[in-house]
Formats: C-alpha cells, structure tokens, sequence
C-alpha cells in the first residue's frame, strides 16, 4: 500500500509519449520485442499451475543445520570483509577452491586463469560481450540455452544452430556450416556449446564428437565458449573429459561452470577458465558491469566448502533427481502420444520433448495454462530463428514426482484435445 | 480536483493479458497518487474479497484487461460488496467480451460490422463442423481473419490467406478460447476512437495506427516504436463525424460507462467497420486512449480522474 501525497506533478504529458525515448534507445534495446509468448510465462507462477517450466534446482533438500552453521562461520570470521567489496577477479580462496573442483573433474587451471562471476549468465554475457560485435556470428547448438538467447540478441549476434542429436551436437553439420562460411570469405567468431546434460536439449556430448569438435576448432581457429552447469549431476555412466580438459592448455577453450546447480543458484556464484589474455578483457567487462561479485556469496561459498563435501550434497541431489527424471519418462511414455520423441538425459534437469508438425508448443501452451492448469516452456525459446515450434523442455528437478506425473498428465490432456481437433479436420492442418 | 479518495487499482488477474494489465495499472496509480490520492494496487488472485474487505476502499479502478476484468467477473464481486467500480456495469462487460455477441448486437442496432460465423470447439470435434469451411470461405471470402471469441491484444489471431491457413488458425485461435470466430477480412486503415463519459458521452479525436506487420498485432502494439499512432487521425471533416457517431452508437447501445475504446477499420471506400468495443481500453505507454486524451488537450491525469469520478454500482 502506498500514499503519495504530495508526489511532484511534473510534465504529465511527454512521460506517458511513447515516442519520447524512441529515437534515443541503443541499436541493441531496440531489438527487445514485445512478446505475448514472454507474457504468457508470467502465469506460470500461480498456485494452482504445475510448473514444468522453471529451470529450478531443488534447494528445499539444502540441509538446514549445514546453511545455518556456514553463515554462523561467515558472521564470526568474515563480517566487515563480508560486508566490504572484494577483488574483480573473486576472492583467492574461491579461486583456489574453483581449481580444486575443476581438477578433480579432469581440468588443469591455476588461480590466476579464473574470475568468478555473479552466476554462469554473467559468465556468459562477459564472454560474449568480449568477443562480439555486431553483425559477428556465433555457433551454438540448436536448441541452445533459452537463457543465452537474450545475451545473444542484445549483443546482434548473428546466430547459427547446429542440430543437436543424441551425441550432441552434429559436427558434421558443423563442418559443412564452417566451409559455406568459409566459402563466403567469413568465419564465426565462437562455439558456444553445452557439452554435458544440455539445456534444454537433455543430451551429452559424446567422446568422440568432443575431441572432433576441439580439433576442428583448432584447426579453423575458432573460440569454443564451454558452458558446464551440469557435469555434476549425473545420474548414470561415466563422466567424459571436459573440451577445456582436451584442449589441453592450448588456449583454444573458454571455459564457463557456476554454483548454482551443485549447490544453489541464490548465491549467484559462476566462474570462467580461460587464457590470462582472454580473462583480462573480461575482467574489464566486469568492472564496467558489478566490479565485483557478491562477497558474502563467495564467503558462503568458501565456509561451505572449507567444512563440507559438495559432491556429498550432489550425491543427494542426483539421487532426488533421477527418481524424478525416471517418473516424467515414465509419464511422457504413457501420455504422450506415439508420434512425439523425447530425449532420454542422464543428468542434468530437462527433457527435451518433439511432438507431431500440427502442434504448435506455444498454442499448447496458452491452452495446457488457461485450461489443465500445466505449464512448460515452447521449443521456440530455444532458438533465435523461430525454429523449435513444435518442441518443448520440461524440467524434473523442481517438483515432486507425484507433480510430474500429474503435470505430464495434463499436458497429454491438452495435446489430445488439439489432436482431437486436428483428426476433426482430417488431418489437413 | 476532487477530494481525495482511497482507490483500489485492481490489476493483474489470471488472463494472458496480465502483464499488459500490469503495465496499464502502474500508469492508472502513478496518476491517481499525482492527483492526490490514496492507491492500493491489489494483485486480483483467490484472496481479491478479502483483501477489499480488509482494505474497505471508497472506489476500485478497474485496470485488468481480459478474462476476468472485462467480462464482468470483478465487476459482479464490487456489486456484492458494495464497492462502486470505474467503467462499465457486469451487462455491457459481459455483452462485449463475447466477439459474437457483441456481433449480435451491433447488428441488431444496423452498426456496420464484418461479416462473420462462429462455432465452438465442439462444433468441430463432434458434430463435424470441419465439413463446413468451404461454405464459410465461400460467404466470407478469403482472406478471412480467424480469431477466439473471447481474447484481448489480438492473440491468436491469424489472417488466413488460403484455405489451407483456416483450420490452422481455427486450431490456434480454440488455444485461447473454445470459441472460434470466423471474419471477413476489411482491408483498411485501422481506427480507434476512446469516448469517456456516462450520462454525456464524447468521443475523443480518432487515432490511427500504422503498423508494418500483416496487421495490428500483439507485438506492434506493445513495442514502443514498431507501430506509430497518428492523433488525431487524418480523416476529412465528415469521416471524421462519422467514426464518432458510429462510436457513440455503439458505446450507448452497449450501455457502457465511464470510458470505453471502439476499434474499426476504415475500407478503401471510406466505409467504417466496427470490430469491437472494449470495456478496460489499455492504458500502457503505447496504447490508443492516452494518446487520444493527448490530442483532445486532456492530460492522462485528466482522463483518470474523470474516470473515477464516474464509478458507480448498478448492472
Ligand atoms: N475483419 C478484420 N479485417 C481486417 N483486420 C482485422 C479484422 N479483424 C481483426 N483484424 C486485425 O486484427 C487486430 C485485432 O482484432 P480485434 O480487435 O478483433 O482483436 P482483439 O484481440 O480483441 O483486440 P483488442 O485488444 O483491441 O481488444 C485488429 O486490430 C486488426 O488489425
Ligand atoms: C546452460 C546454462 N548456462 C548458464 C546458466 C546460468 O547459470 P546461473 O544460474 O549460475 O547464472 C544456466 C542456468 O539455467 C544454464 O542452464
């Protein structure tokens, strides 16, 4: 509630004309549309919609006793530093931490080659803001991350969707896209590729077609931007060498993680490994941006990890997660219908799902809301190139499995009523 | 100015046009909190009675578009609890949410409007309305606009250009609503005229939108710059007449209050269609009625506060 008595009268009229920023916005503001898709996501939050749209790790299972004891840790040791701003590049002991992590999962980085950043989406931005103007083209798997698609947009990148399969990322297709380029005297400016547990595609990247990718890579001289969120939670099979980790040192990868998966996204803790040269620039990117990432996050951080195994907490997670994982598979096998492919992941939090051309995921979606109270996110969202219509990803981690198998339900609910309509048309949609 | 008042803006509600009402909402208290009075911004979800017995307001501005907000559904919940209401009573929101009836009714009075023919989803599951369409196309022509029955903002609406477009439009426009209403399609220029009163209602000057799209949809209307609004809209001395008679035809046999938005389009021939009229006009940055008010030399405070002197109970 709120009482503006006395509020300033100025200028009523020019505040409400909407032309009066128009020619003032930036080249990349303006490529922000309206969207009624954008809109439509808003509604996803009420109550009495299950939401299989949210990207959410579960932070209910965060065990209370640990969250209370690190704070504690934090508030005696760490108040005025806490509380005080902190080195652009992230305090040394994370770093270190960051390099401890990163080693027991394959990858050789020193301190000095890291800059912790609020959350892999800065990671992103920062490694996108380094290396694109506009007008440059960037590689990335189609679908790529819905979250990259903004960052991407905003920087006029002129994006390429390398079809993703269920070995990742098609480098034949890759191949073929590079030496067209190539033959228009042009070549892309980065890879921006999410080799483990792909959002939202569900896939991972093979071992063959990892060490395909870094050399071709190599060979053409291109970046690859790696974003990592979820090599950690895997719930099956063995884990496969990160690209950084096989280019070997060779400066040819730029490497992205963050925390937020592993142990909770409200920190807003992500890093990016990458050469000195290439980490400097970011580091510049960053100050103009933050100057600095949340020091009281990086203290939680470090307190946790000083006391407690986070592969401990993962292990935990994996465990929720794939019970999870195995309900909506088991509900998308008997709700959805037999034309409709899904990806089958071994980790991470999405399933992919296609269904038949006639259904539009974001009609779908306005009904499976206004009317089964069901919520996911359209394929589309995943593109830049309107493609991606007919699919949807359906995130496991952040409901129960009785939710998922209800929600799943739901949503066979309303693609068997649009089927319904479409057979009333004799197919011919 | 009047005597300050506590108003309750009642926004958001569980339509697709939530956020659009969000938008509009934050312009309506910033410019009842100039005006001196007390805002509470209620969020309309499941504890709306509550919260307004609890808050006991003098008068609600309602500024929730769509389901919910313009098809009497508030406006029947302030009836019962004796809390006077801007803009339209339950009827005329109810007659004019409704596509077919506001058809209905518009045609019943001899005010121009499109051709048109509606089936509900049933129609088409079970009692084969499908095997229908070539009559419709063969009435209407094509193209046709295929659009639900019950929608804001132009979402789901497809202009069908071949017969192969309809049923796909018909499957996108039952996404939104179980009813389908099928169009002829008006080429022309796209007219709308805000009239504000009760008892004395004016039409405000028309304004027209130019968009470059295949017509006026959602994203023109919402991206600052992609559709420019020309007010008052260059029409002779006696179009212009016309498009505010018409307007007021329709807004009193509607029986509307308060304010109210007449969309038409102008045909080559200067022919004036009526596609609608609606109960909650958008009140967002890049909507029609401000920039009205603006070229009739009415402040957007201006609008707002005879709006709200205007809020009555009564169906
Ligand atoms: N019969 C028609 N002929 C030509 N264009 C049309 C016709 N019907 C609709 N349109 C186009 O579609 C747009 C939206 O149509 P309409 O006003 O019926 O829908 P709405 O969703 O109720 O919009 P609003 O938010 O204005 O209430 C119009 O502004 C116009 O551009
Ligand atoms: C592929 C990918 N990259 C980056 C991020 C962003 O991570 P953060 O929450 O740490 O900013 C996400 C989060 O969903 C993601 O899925």
């Amino acid at each position: 509630m709120n009482d503006g008595q006395g509020a300033p009268t100025a200028d009523r009229t020019t505040a409400r004309d909407p032309s009066r920023f128009e020619d003032r916005f930036a080249a990349r503001a303006t490529g922000i549309k309206s969207s009624a898709m954008r809109d439509l996501m808003s509604l996803t939050e009420r109550p009495e919609i299950i939401s299989l749209a949210g990207g959410l790790p579960d932070t209910d299972c965060f065990p209370d006793e640990i969250f209370c004891e690190v704070w504690e840790a934090v508030a005696t040791k760490y108040k005025a530093s806490s509380l005080q701003y902190g080195p652009t590049e992230g305090l040394l002991e994370l770093r270190q931490y960051i390099c401890e992590i990163m080693r027991s999962e394959g990858a050789i980085a020193q301190p000095d080659e890291i800059l912790v950043t609020a959350g892999g989406q800065q990671a992103i931005a920062l490694a996108i803001g380094a290396f694109i103007d506009p007008g440059d083209i960037v590689i990335a798997e189609g679908p790529t991350y819905p979250g990259a698609v903004p960052t991407l947009t905003t920087n006029q990148a002129q994006v390429i969707h390398i079809p993703l399969d269920a070995n990742g990322m098609s480098i034949d297709s890759l191949e073929e896209h590079l030496d067209r380029l190539d033959s228009q005297g042009r070549q892309p400016k980065l890879i921006y590729t999410i080799p483990n547990f792909h959002n939202p595609g569900g896939v991972t990247m093979s071992l063959e077609r990892r060490h395909q990718l870094v050399a071709l890579a190599a060979e053409r001289d291109i970046l690859i931007v790696e974003d990592n969120p979820y090599g950690a939670i895997r719930f099956e099979g063995d884990a496969l060498p990160s690209l950084y980790e096989l280019d070997a040192g060779a400066g040819g990868v730029v490497y992205l993680s963050t925390f937020s998966k592993i142990l909770s996204p409200g920190v807003r803790i992500g890093w990016v490994a990458a050469p000195a040269l290439i980490l400097r620039k970011m580091n510049l990117g960053k100050q103009a941006i933050d100057l600095c990432s949340s020091t009281l996050g990086q203290r939680f951080i470090i307190e946790y990890l000083r006391r407690h195994d986070w592969r401990q907490h993962v292990g935990r997670l994996n465990i929720i997660y794939s019970s999870r994982r195995d309900a909506m598979l088991a509900a998308l096998s008997n709700e959805f219908p037999a034309e409709a492919t899904w990806s089958h992941p071994r980790g991470g939090l999405f399933v992919w799902a296609t269904l038949p051309e006639y259904l539009q995921t974001s009609e779908l979606l306005a009904r499976a809301i206004d009317r089964h109270q069901v919520a996911f996110v359209p394929g589309g969202a995943a593109f830049l190139d309107g493609q991606g219509q007919h699919s949807m990803r359906l995130n496991f981690s952040s409901s129960s499995e009785e939710k998922i198998t209800e929600g799943v339900h739901r949503i066979g609910a309303a693609i068997e009523a649009m089927t319904a309509l479409q057979r009333a048309f004799g197919g011919g949609v | 100015m009047s005597s300050p008042q506590r108003v309750a803006v009642l926004k958001g509600g569980q339509s697709l046009e939530r956020e659009v009402s969000l938008r509009s909402a934050a312009n309506v208290e910033a410019a009842l909190r100039r005006l001196g009075h007390q805002v509470i911004s209620v969020d309309a979800d499941s504890s709306l009675v509550r919260t307004l017995r609890t808050e006991r307001p003098d008068v609600v501005f309602v500024a929730i578009h769509g389901k919910g907000g313009e098809d009497g559904t508030v406006q029947e919940i302030l009836e019962i609890l004796n809390i006077p209401y801007t803009g339209s009573g339950v009827l005329a929101c109810v007659r004019s949410m409704d596509k077919v009836v506001t058809k209905a009714i518009f045609t019943d009075a001899g005010i121009p409007t499109p051709p048109a023919c509606a089936f509900g989803e049933d129609a088409f599951r079970e009692l084969g309305a499908a095997d229908a369409l070539g009559e419709v196309q063969l009435r209407l022509g094509l193209p046709l606009v295929v659009k639900p029955a019950k929608q804001g903002s132009a979402i789901g609406i497809t202009i069908a250009r071949s017969p192969e477009d309809v049923p796909r439009g018909i499957m996108s426009a039952l996404s939104y609503d179980n009813h389908v209403m099928l169009e002829q399609f008006i080429p022309g220029r796209e007219i709308a005229v805000s009239v504000i009163g009760t008892a004395d209602p004016v039409a405000l000057p028309a304004v027209e939108a130019v968009f470059s799209g295949d017509f006026y949809d959602f994203e023109s209307r919402y991206t600052p710059g992609m559709t420019e609004l020309v007010a008052p809209a260059d029409l002779s001395d006696a179009l212009a007449a016309e498009v505010s008679r018409v307007a007021l035809q329709c807004y009193q046999v509607m029986g509307f209050r308060g304010f109210g938005r007449i969309d038409m389009i102008i045909d080559a021939d200067d022919q004036v269609w009526v596609l609608e009229i609606n109960p909650i006009p958008g009140m967002t940055d890049t909507s029609l009625l401000p920039k009205a008010a603006q070229a009739a030399g009415l402040s957007f405070d201006d609008v707002i506060e005879r709006v709200l002197g205007e809020a009555a109970l009564g169906i």
